[in-house]
């Protein structure tokens, strides 16, 4: 039963929609530590738990964390070394701001 | 609010601390695949600040006086449960003569979870490495083959699958502490979260 | 534009916002569609879900995510609402939440297992149980935008009465031009059926899907089991893990 208890990326969307204007389960990251390049929503959420895990499905290291506290919350990106999220197109680019 | 919304059963009662609530079955909790850890390779590493290392074999674990507390824990999710019965080594047997100037000790486990704690909660009959579980073996969805027993602390700090203690001079938060979780973690005091 | 119709990116965090039951409608024995009504809902993209939550009079609360079952049609949205045994949040849905009464919602959220009527990449849709919800909101989606798209849904269920939208699938199959349902039985079959009742397999997969080499996008929902089973079918088959998209429902699904 554990085993087969989490879920897809996607499902952060509403939790992290709290934080962020954008959708990141539709963005792209790379895996701090396997280096695997590939859409949030693919990651591995563990639910059951005081917090939101979201594992890499290639190697199971932790990309993202989500802590709610009541008044608080807390986002660790630290097992993501980017985020690529897609934007409007821009005039033109590239521009520094 | 949503009328007729009770949510799963919950009592609250006296004797348990602020804003938790009592469950009778036993959830599991996880944040990630549950390691399978054969008990021929199992051993569990207490480290000190210096680098020195003690280990111990399933076998030399299995060895040691054992000893059976009931206690009640306390979730940070919000349950507790009342009289659980382990099976497990204290701590002061595992500590004993261990040579150290460290103050706080960051267990670590099988799959990669940690968690920080004063070394003093470690000590005086206060936590177990426990291997038993209502009197049969611990199941891996709870922790086997073996997992921290520290009761008086919220539960996140009785690591699952425990596989050593590092002894370490500064506080160093574990995998919920750097995510928002409190350094120490007092149900009675409510310190679930950095700042309570 | 709606917030969805960009793709999900919107100006603000999104919060909750109050819904209340319009009708029910008993879909199988244990299944149920609810209509919702959410003042200023934004619309929302075939496969999106959204986050309902339940608030008791002691102030505790639990959320879970339900798909969106249903085309955008102004203030109403559509769940369709598996009830889990022993579970916390789906009975209270089912068996006790009245016309009127209100619950929380938050959406339209995930904007990754999405359909959109442009595309037109060939789709296989696989099913297991519930999963079909946001499944049938692409079915549905395709109907509404006159889509040509070759759609094909393998959809497992574990006996018959368990097919949850099963007249609108039977004339779907009929009148939708490019859309193929197969049905696959866990438990117990139609009498007529050919095989056994039987646990998704490759040959399943392998006779009912598209090959590999027309590029289909693949949508892959269920419980968490099935999505595992179903995804490593895929892949094994030469599909590229990029298009097969899944949502895993959790262990019951
Ligand atoms: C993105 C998304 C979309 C979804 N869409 C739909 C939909 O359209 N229709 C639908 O019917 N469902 C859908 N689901 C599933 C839904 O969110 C709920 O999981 C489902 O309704 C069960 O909730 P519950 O509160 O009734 O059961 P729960 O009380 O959550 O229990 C469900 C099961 O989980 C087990 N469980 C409970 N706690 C734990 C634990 N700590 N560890 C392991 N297992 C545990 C229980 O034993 C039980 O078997 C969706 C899920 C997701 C993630
Ligand atoms: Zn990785």
């Amino acid at each position: 039963m554990t085993e087969m208890s989490y879920l897809d990326g996607n499902m952060l969307d509403g939790p992290l929609r709290e934080l962020l204007a954008v959708d990141l389960s539709a963005a792209t990251g790379r895996c701090a530590s396997c280096g695997m390049v590939g859409p949030m929503a693919g990651l591995r959420v563990y639910a059951h738990a005081p917090g939101l895990v979201g594992r890499c499905p290639a190697c199971a290291e932790v990309m993202l964390r989500l802590v709610r506290a009541p008044d608080r919350a807390w986002l660790d990106l630290r097992g993501a070394t980017y985020l690529q999220v897609p934007m409007p197109t821009a005039p033109s680019f590239p521009r520094p701001l | 609010m949503s009328p007729g919304f009770q949510g799963r059963r919950r009592t609250t009662d006296p004797a348990l601390p602020p804003g938790q609530y009592l469950t009778e079955d036993f959830p599991v909790l996880s944040a990630g695949p549950t390691p399978r850890v054969p008990l021929d390779r199992w051993e569990f590493v207490l480290a000190t600040e210096t680098g020195d290392e003690l280990r111990w074999s399933w076998a030399e674990l299995m060895a040691l006086p054992q000893e059976t507390p009931t206690v009640d824990i306390h979730c940070v999710t919000r349950w507790s449960k009342f009289g659980t019965s382990w099976q497990g080594v204290s701590l002061d047997v595992l500590l004993d003569g261990v040579d150290t100037a460290a103050d706080y000790a960051q267990a670590h486990s099988y799959g990669g979870y940690t968690t920080n704690l004063p070394l003093d909660d470690l000590r005086d009959g206060q936590a177990w490495v426990v291997h038993g579980y209502d009197g049969e073996p611990l199941p891996a969805e709870h922790g086997g083959p073996a997992r921290l027993l520290v009761p008086h602390l919220y539960f996140w700090k009785s690591a699952k699958w425990v596989r050593g203690l590092r002894l370490t001079v500064e506080d160093e938060p574990g995998f919920w502490e750097t995510a928002g979780y409190h350094d120490y973690g007092d149900p009675w005091r409510e310190q679930r979260y950095q700042g309570d | 534009m709606t917030a969805a119709a960009t793709g999900g990116r919107v100006a603000a965090p999104l919060g909750w916002r109050v819904a209340r039951l319009v009708q029910r409608r008993v879909e199988t024995p244990t299944a149920q569609t609810l209509v919702l009504s959410v003042p200023d809902w934004p619309g929302h993209l075939p496969g999106q879900h959204v986050d309902v939550r339940l608030t008791a009079p002691d102030g505790y609360q639990a959320a879970r995510s339900y798909s969106l079952a249903g085309p955008v049609d102004g203030d109403r949205i559509e769940l369709t609402v598996q009830r889990v045994p022993d579970g916390e949040v789906s009975p209270y849905l089912t068996d006790v939440w009245a016309e009127g009464d209100p619950v929380e919602v938050r959406g339209p959220v995930g904007g990754w297992f999405v359909w959109r009527p442009a595309q037109t990449a060939p789709v296989l849709l696989v099913a297991g149980g519930s999963g079909v919800v946001p499944l049938m909101a692409m079915v549905r989606a395709r109907r509404a935008a006159g889509s040509r798209t070759p759609f094909r849904l393998i959809y497992s269920v574990r006996t018959p009465a368990d097919v949850i939208y099963a007249d609108e699938l039977r004339v779907r199959a009929r009148d939708d031009l490019g859309l193929d349902v197969t049905y696959l039985y866990t438990r117990e079959a139609p009498d007529g059926w050919r095989g056994e009742p039987h646990r998704v397999g490759l040959a399943d997969v392998n006779t009912h899907g598209w090959p590999a080499e027309l590029e289909p996008l693949c949508y892959v929902c269920g419980p968490t089991g099935f999505v595992e089973t179903v995804a490593d079918l895929l892949v094994g088959l030469g599909h590229q893990t990029r298009r097969v998209r899944t949502e895993r429902f959790g262990p019951t699904g």
